[in-house]
């Protein structure tokens, strides 16, 4: 984990692609938090609301850019986790995380840094995801 | 889109207690390989966990995004935030939950029209009564379904 002085503004941990998600991802994901929204699983009802296949819940590429960012600066450190929902995420995409400080601080006697995530379609170049996050750095 | 009314309406919630599998199950469909989340007896959960939690509510359970009074065909997940107030609570803890609408605004959408927002809050407490974490879901009703367009 890097150190508080490793932790300037701008610092960043190497990019990592995940996938290509398949439609088996995205299932798994429905079964282990329990949203069962059948656009994310059923061809049928996908395409009869008009959509060309399936497609991610964005929760399933929200959870992946935090463990992103937790490997990085500690899955006990983080704060605050926020994410905003962008390009829909499709059978067969994959995803690259990144990540960089955006601010490093002393608050209330803790160490922290902000972050800004982003986690991107590689076949697009569209963000999918765009977060930020507080961690302590201890 | 909702009366004011709601707003601020205390919708009393669940236990929901942190189970070991549960969370390395999610760890593992969130494609982690952090020992932290998979092997420690004592995990830590995931950010992204607590969303668990609304699918895990009684079926009778008065719920505050039914009293929104939207359409779910044009019910769109905007955004999503969670807050710890110290170090994620961890497997063994049993937390309960309390929602309720914070606000409902409205904004000009980029491509003309207005766009409604709705936004939830769920506090997490633990056994004590500390609230340890609380998550803000923002929803965004579209102007029309998908399958309502051209």
């Amino acid at each position: 984990m890097p150190s508080w002085d490793e932790l300037n503004e701008g610092a960043a941990p190497e990019p990592r692609e995940y996938g290509p998600i398949t439609r088996t991802d995205m299932v798994k994901y429905q079964g282990a938090s329990g949203d069962f929204n059948p656009i994310h699983h059923d061809e049928e009802f996908a395409k009869s609301a008009g959509y060309p296949s399936v497609f991610s819940v964005g929760m399933l590429q929200a959870g992946i850019l935090a463990g992103f960012a937790t490997d990085w600066l500690g899955a006990a450190n983080v704060r605050r986790y926020s994410v905003q929902f962008r390009e829909q995420v499709w059978p067969g995409d994959r995803v690259v995380c990144s990540a960089a400080v955006t601010r490093r601080y002393e608050d209330a006697g803790e160490r922290k840094v902000d972050v800004e995530l982003l986690c991107t379609r590689v076949e697009s170049g569209g963000a999918a995801i765009k977060g930020e996050a507080t961690f302590v750095v201890v | 889109m909702a009366d004011d009314s709601v707003i601020g309406k205390r919708f009393p919630g669940y236990e929901f207690p942190i189970e070991r599998g549960k969370v390395r199950e999610f760890a593992r469909a969130t494609m982690s390989r952090n020992p932290d989340y998979l092997d420690d007896p004592a995990a830590v959960i995931p950010p992204t966990w607590l969303i668990a939690s609304g699918f895990w509510a009684p079926d009778d359970l008065e719920n505050p995004v039914a009293s929104l009074n939207i359409s779910l065909a044009r019910l769109l997940h905007g955004g999503q935030e969670f807050t710890f107030f110290g170090p994620p609570p961890r497997v063994g803890a049993k937390l309960t939950t309390e929602s309720w609408i914070d606000s409902v605004y409205e904004k000009e959408g980029k491509r003309g029209g207005t766009m409604r927002f709705a936004e939830m809050v769920t506090e997490y407490r633990d056994e004590n009564g500390a609230v340890v974490a609380e998550s803000r879901t923002t929803m965004i009703e579209t102007g029309k379904a998908p399958t309502e367009g051209s």
